[in-house]
């Protein structure tokens, strides 16, 4: 959906202003490519003449992404970002806050891309005119974690909502993030779908992000939601266990956990770098992006599952859930 | 600062808590924003002391008042007043300032002016009136007067900006807001500071580096204390 044209002609500009120019750029290529192996950039460089004259819109910009903490904190923002500056010349400024967070600073025109993991907000985003061109990302699962005596008896259970309702009914202590996080968005569907609206000393909003909650939880032997991601990368420190799996390990479709990407929309907030956006959006969602997506590891668990290249792309990625034509918000 | 590509290799395969250069550029933003924040709150601040100092005019009780309850303005109240002014929606919206080094020097210059003003005025004030008396009766004038007082007052003036250089770097309510707490895909700061730093350890529930980082915040504090402090006495041995 990117032309190529525009990005190898990009990539020739960056290229003549690293050499010529911009010293800080082309130190954060050379540190980018021996950190990264993407010497590619400049073998390419070699072949080419300044022919990229016009085309030269986005070199040394700056994208701003607000995005999801558990992206941000589980280092795999930092991990892919430097092939995408590479390639293009350009810094991503990744702020990192709940969704509810990133969507607000996307809306009042403080963002030029999101990344976030909660549909229903996304959704209400786009329907409001402050995002364009949805794609699916990624996913991961959330897991319904606690501690190992497990007092409510909820291990290995099929069912999330299943196993809220029986932390409800024994009364034990369950963490919850509070924060109008996407994981704290997701927990509030599962009560909803549970049928149980939580409250009572048993019930605990923390405010804290995803490993200050489980780090909670752990604390007073207590259970939450937590994306598998982020549990997998403090589990070592931590005396909590996977009590419900999510989809990813055979466990309920409701826990899975997808991430979309969205550009803000240019026709709302003129300032937005649409053109870098889409080309940050072209890129994650790119074989090669995907790839190494999927090949970001902790402790030897794979944290994200790429869903953005697919043979039958599902058509609901890019609208808000359930809308179509016919419908009378469209 | 460049990264020696051993250094990075050897990371690969040891657990280090942090990359090359991480904490050198969140020590150097960290100082960066407070110490050009407090050197305009100073710039600001002792003049507003002495006019306040050296003159009695009505409302000056008010604007007292309004000087010590800023200093009590919680850091994440003016982390969203000034993102109000620097979002794109705000008035400052055209300068695209949000999440940049100066918008955090904006918010910090907020919170370290209130403090250096009113612990200035004190100091001032607090000058005895037989120094001010002299000052005029030797032929000096109002500009003389004031400059004698500053010079008996710096004592307490160095307490001011040590108090506000206290607050600012300390700070993390508003700097998070409005420098968003970033880094480069490389692990360099762009707008994460020491405190910003801290929080995100603490967040990701990684006390033990978050407390290393406030050992880090710690001695810096203390050095810039011993700095300003020795800086005073070799006035006074002069």
């Amino acid at each position: 959906m990117y032309p190529i044209s525009v990005t190898r002609s990009t990539t020739t500009y960056f290229c003549v202003v690293a050499v010529d120019v911009s010293v800080t750029i082309q130190r954060r290529t050379l540190l980018t490519a021996l950190g990264t192996g993407a010497l590619g950039g400049f073998a390419g460089c070699s072949g080419l003449t300044g022919g990229g004259e016009g085309a030269a819109a986005v070199a040394g910009e700056t994208l701003t992404l607000t995005t999801t903490t558990s992206t941000y904190d589980t280092g795999l923002l930092d991990a892919i970002h430097g092939e995408f500056e590479a390639m293009y010349g350009v810094t991503v400024d990744a702020v990192a806050r709940g969704t509810g967070a990133a969507l607000e600073s996307a809306r009042n025109g403080d963002a030029d891309v999101v990344m976030v993991h909660a549909r229903g907000l996304e959704d209400e985003f786009m329907r409001n005119g402050y995002g364009v061109n949805r794609r699916d990302l990624m996913f991961n699962d959330f897991v319904i974690v606690g501690p190992a005596d497990d007092p409510a008896g909820i291990e290995g259970m099929r069912s999330a909502t299943g196993a809220l309702t029986a932390i409800a009914d024994a009364g034990a202590t369950f963490v919850s993030r509070g924060d109008n996080s996407g994981t704290h968005t997701k927990e509030r569907n599962l009560w909803e779908a549970a049928g149980t609206d939580p409250g009572g000393d048993w019930y605990q909003e923390t405010g804290t992000g995803m490993g200050g909650a489980l780090n909670v939880a752990d604390g007073q032997g207590a259970y939450t939601l937590s994306d598998r991601g982020t549990f997998i990368s403090r589990r070592s420190d931590i005396g909590l266990a996977i009590l419900v799996q999510g989809p990813i390990e055979d466990g309920p479709e409701i826990l899975s956990n997808p991430y979309g990407i969205m550009a803000v929309n240019p026709g709302v907030h003129g300032n937005a770098n649409y053109d870098l956006a889409m080309a940050y959006i072209g890129w994650i969602t790119s074989p090669g992006a995907q790839n190494a997506i999927s090949s970001y590891e902790m402790n030897g668990e794979q944290l994200f599952f790429p869903e953005a290249v697919s043979e039958n792309p599902d058509f609901q990625q890019y609208v808000p859930d359930g809308w179509s034509s016919g419908t009378a918000d469209a | 600062m460049p990264i020696d590509p051993a250094v990075q290799s050897l990371q690969l395969l040891v657990d280090l808590p942090f990359r090359e250069g991480y904490v050198r550029s969140i020590v150097s933003v960290s100082l960066y924003v407070s110490l050009i924040a407090v050197a305009l709150s100073t710039l600001f601040s002792i003049p507003v002391a002495v006019v306040l100092g050296f003159n009695d005019f009505p409302g000056k009780g008010l604007v007292k008042a309004v000087i010590n309850t800023g200093m009590g303005f919680p850091s994440v109240v003016v982390g969203l007043v000034v993102l109000f002014a620097v979002s794109n929606q705000g008035p400052l919206g055209s300068l695209n300032l949000l999440f940049t080094k100066q918008a955090m020097i904006l918010s910090q210059f907020v919170l370290a002016t209130p403090p250096i003003t009113a612990i200035s005025l004190a100091a001032i004030t607090g000058v005895d009136e037989d120094v001010r008396d002299a000052a005029r009766a030797l032929g000096g004038t109002r500009l003389d007067a004031a400059l004698v007082v500053l010079k008996e007052a710096r004592y307490g003036i160095a307490t001011a900006v040590l108090a506000g250089f206290g607050r600012a770097i300390s700070e993390v309510g508003s700097v998070l807001i409005v420098g968003g707490n970033i880094t480069g895909a490389d692990g360099i700061s762009k707008t994460r500071t020491l405190t910003t730093a801290i929080q995100l350890e603490a967040r990701q529930g990684q006390y033990g580096t978050a407390m290393v980082l406030g050992g880090v915040l710690l001695a810096l504090v203390l050095l810039i204390n011993a700095i300003v402090v020795r800086f005073g006495d070799w006035g006074v041995q002069r």
